[in-house]
């Protein structure tokens, strides 16, 4: 059953719950929650990189390019079209009649003052780094020019980007934080209490570590939307008290965790309003190579045959996770359905430590936080596991500032983590590619030459089908060199009200919604009418 | 009573300096910073460079003695610095949250004095009593009870069963939404009141001058507003002024568990982030609420027995 899922079937798993025959309704509010801690960080979305800021951000702010959800590919959102030079460098945008929320019409300026001000090194925003292979860039971040040249202002609704190579922009400028501004937005004195943006949604209000209240902008660029007349952006850090929540309707969204998943599936009366996709998060164990037992492939290939993953997915992560094969995600376009994962096999894993010359197995340490999916837990349960094939682990737990900081600095003999794995293939492979430094990405400390070449092909080739098929084969070279213990892909799960349609399956991210899409029928309580 | 107060006041000082230099201190030394805290979620949000610069921008790439300097300056002028999460003055951040922690500490003192200590005080008049157990019970329970619990209980019957008050949030401030937490937060003072009242009027009840009092044929009513209550007082009172100056930093669990901003919950989100700024900040507004409190309960203790005051 795993292989036969494609991307779209995964994609629409979702989808088809809510894909109802009925006619899209206006009006309403919806009570959305941000699950992801206790606080909005800022509103001003390009200064920060928290996927929690993205949820009112959403609602208020609009980027040049959108993910499409049923595809599973970026489109254009702020352009109406887009012409690509013959050496796919050069992108000529034409910009949509697009109004921001004060009445103001989108032009290039405001697309040049916002990239400006998102690659402007003074700011350290992290968006900085979608502009890195942008002609001129390396000009303006050391102040000997004052613009990028690969930056154009062809006229008030034409602009282009030229980049250093064949690049595909909208994986990076569909992200929440290459939102575009007004030109001359952040000069204002009640920039940051008061956003004005060209999404959806109004912002009305902001109750610090409460809520962000919006409402409807009727001047928004899609035809009949947004449906609903408000979106209350509610933080909801804690996971019991959502349930409660949920289930007394005061929200209409939750999204759920491995115990969650299983109460709300052995209920009747929920099980049918939950909505799940893919994610593009890989958890695995990243080896050091440089620690001498992981130089041996044969240890990483013993460590993910020690490990009984599927028992784990299915005991502790409460099958709220896809078993990995490789790195590469399946909701990725590169995706080898083929792939078959590490099978547990303690004696097959004794054979190939005594092979890599640890017949009597290795004492080492794993890096890991106290993450319910992808931390302690899981830590504390493999060890026996790897300790009955020989591989002695001590647990190393730290916090995931700390883990931020030691992975990238190289100071670990293993970790465990969940890295993103998409939706861009190419970027994500990046991280392999031996001239990508450690602190760069690069955590594994991969080197491997023949994964290389094929990564420069697939960097060379301008064909997507192409150089997706290289990608996959590069993806290939990861399972067989067995970088990481391969555990799962991200399993993201989110129960909504009956009332609730339009939820679209957002495999870059589930809770991350176009709330111009959602509406609401009759059947809501009457604080949501 | 001026001079006892303003001395009482001077002693905050160097508390509020060795809690700064403290705190400062540590989140020096541990390890993790705001900039690693962006990789934490794995989406490879900035690399190498881009680290070096946000570190340069919030001054983490200055040593320790210059950033230690710049921080006590500012804190003389009242200035908290900026905060790297929010890039917003740290007293704005904590502007916005200080009020509701204000409104739920006192909301859950007044619900744990109001019921805590009449119930202490009817216990102790009628000891062994069917009213006593029952109190003591109550006490015990309250005082062992994990909040958290607790207030999963309250939200599934206020909230979910009944469907009279809200499981959750802030509102519009509206009383309604108070509710649930204040009380959750109460029953622990409100226990640890009435055993405190319960013990203290007990202990009282034996001296010799209630006695003495009772002989001279003084009304039991008499007794109880003359001598008895005055004496509790001073032990109440320093019950009160411990819970209720510790109860914003205890907050936060019950902030988490009924999203409520308040300022516990932006420490521990901002400990979390490094987000060193807002810690500071927030550490210290609840060192000085500490303070201010315990010196407001040395002035009442002065007012109910003046030998406090000559001491």
């Amino acid at each position: 059953m795993f292989k036969s899922l494609t991307l779209s079937a995964v994609l629409m798993i979702g989808a088809a719950t809510t894909a109802l025959a009925q006619d899209p309704q206006s009006g309403g509010t919806l009570n959305f929650t941000a699950p992801y801690g206790s606080t909005f960080g800022t509103l001003d979305i390009q200064s920060s990189s928290s996927t929690q800021d993205e949820f009112p951000s959403k609602a208020i702010h609009r980027s040049l390019y959108d993910w499409n959800s049923d595809k599973g590919e970026p489109e254009l959102e702020l352009a109406s079209e887009v012409e690509v030079s013959e050496d796919g460098k050069t992108f000529t945008y034409k910009l949509r009649d697009a109004t921001f929320h004060d009445g103001e019409p989108l032009t290039a300026d405001d697309v040049i003052y916002s990239y400006k001000r998102l690659a402007t090194p003074s700011n350290a925003f992290a968006g900085a780094r979608y502009f890195t292979n942008l002609e001129g860039i390396a000009a303006f971040q050391d102040g000997s020019s004052p613009d990028i040249s690969g930056l154009k202002k062809i006229d008030d609704k034409t602009f282009s980007l030229t980049f250093t190579g064949a690049t595909e922009p909208g994986y990076d400028l569909m992200r929440g934080n290459a939102a575009i501004y007004q030109d001359g937005a952040a000069e204002k004195a009640d920039f940051l209490s008061n956003p004005v943006g060209l999404g959806p949604f109004k912002f009305v209000e902001n109750v610090p570590g409460s809520r962000v209240v919006t409402e409807k902008y009727d001047g928004f660029y899609e035809e009949g939307k947004p449906y609903l007349d408000r979106v209350n952006l509610i933080l909801l850090g804690d996971a019991s008290a959502r349930d409660v929540a949920f289930r007394n309707q005061e929200i209409d969204v939750s999204v759920l965790g491995p115990s969650q998943y299983v109460a709300y599936q052995a209920d009747p009366a929920l099980k049918d309003q939950i909505l799940e996709v893919a994610e593009v998060y890989t958890r695995n164990v990243g080896f050091n190579p440089e620690f001498e037992p992981f130089s041996h492939k044969e240890v990483r290939q013993a460590f993910n045959h020690a490990i009984n993953t599927d028992l784990i997915i299915d005991r502790l992560v409460k099958n709220k996770a896809y078993r990995a094969t490789g790195f590469l995600p399946i909701s990725s376009p590169a995706y080898n359905q083929d792939a078959v994962p590490y099978e547990y096999d303690v004696e097959k894993a004794k054979q190939l430590l005594a092979d890599a010359g640890y017949p009597d197995g290795f004492d080492m340490t794993l890096t890991a936080t106290q993450n319910e999916s992808w931390g302690m837990t899981i830590v504390e349960a493999i060890i026996p596991m790897l300790n009955a094939a020989g591989i002695r682990v001590t647990a190393n737990p730290v916090e995931g500032s700390v883990l931020g900081e030691v992975v990238p600095a190289g100071d670990f003999e293993a970790f465990m983590w969940s890295n993103v794995s998409g939706p861009d293939p190419y970027a994500v492979m990046t991280s392999f590619y031996s001239k990508t430094p450690i602190s760069a990405g690069n955590y594994w400390r991969f080197n491997n030459a023949e994964f290389d070449a094929l990564y420069e092909q697939a960097r060379d080739e301008n064909d997507p089908t192409k150089r997706t098929d290289l990608l996959r084969q590069a993806n290939d070279i990861i399972q067989e060199e067995a970088a990481m213990w391969f555990f799962n892909y991200n399993k993201a799960v989110m129960a909504y009200q009956p009332w609730v349609h339009g939820l679209q399956a957002n495999a870059t991210e589930l809770a991350i919604q176009n709330y111009e899409d959602v509406w609401i029928d009759d059947t809501a309580p009457d604080s949501r009418k | 009573m001026l001079g006892f107060t303003i001395r009482r006041i001077l002693q905050m000082i160097p508390t509020i300096l060795a809690v700064a230099l403290l705190v400062f201190v540590i989140f020096s030394i541990i390890p993790g910073s705001f900039a690693s805290s962006l990789m934490s979620d794995g989406r490879g949000g900035a690399d190498a460079d881009m680290l070096a610069r946000i570190n340069a921008e919030f001054g983490l790439d200055k040593p320790v003695h210059v950033r230690f300097f710049e921080y006590i300056t500012g804190l003389i002028q009242f200035d908290l610095g900026t905060s790297f999460k929010f890039r917003e003055p740290v007293t704005d951040v904590i502007n916005a949250r200080i009020w509701a922690s204000l409104k739920l500490s006192i909301a859950a003192m007044v619900f744990a004095i109001a019921i805590g200590v009449p119930l202490g005080f009817i216990a102790a008049l009628r000891p062994g009593s069917i009213l006593d157990t029952i109190t003591m019970v109550f006490a015990v329970s309250g005082l062992s009870m994990p909040q958290f619990w607790l207030g999963l209980l309250l939200m599934y019957f206020f909230a979910l069963q009944l469907g009279w008050l809200p499981s959750f949030g802030y509102g519009g401030g509206q009383l309604k939404y108070l509710i649930l937490p204040a009380i959750t937060l109460g029953v622990t003072p409100l226990a640890l009141l009435a055993r405190t009242t319960r013990a203290g009027v007990l202990e009282i009840m034996n001296e010799d001058f209630i006695r003495t009092a009772h002989s001279k044929g003084m009304s039991n009513a008499r007794v109880i507003r003359w001598h008895l209550l005055r004496n509790v007082m001073v032990l109440v009172v320093t019950t009160i002024g411990l819970q209720f100056g510790s109860m914003m930093g205890q907050a936060v669990v019950i902030e988490k568990l009924f999203a409520w901003p308040g300022i516990g919950l932006l420490l521990v989100d901002s400990v979390a982030v490094r987000d060193i700024p807002v810690v500071q900040g927030t550490i210290l507004v609840i060192v000085v609420w500490f303070l201010v409190i315990n010196t407001f309960v040395d002035i009442i203790y002065a007012a109910i027995d003046p030998r406090i005051k000559q001491t």
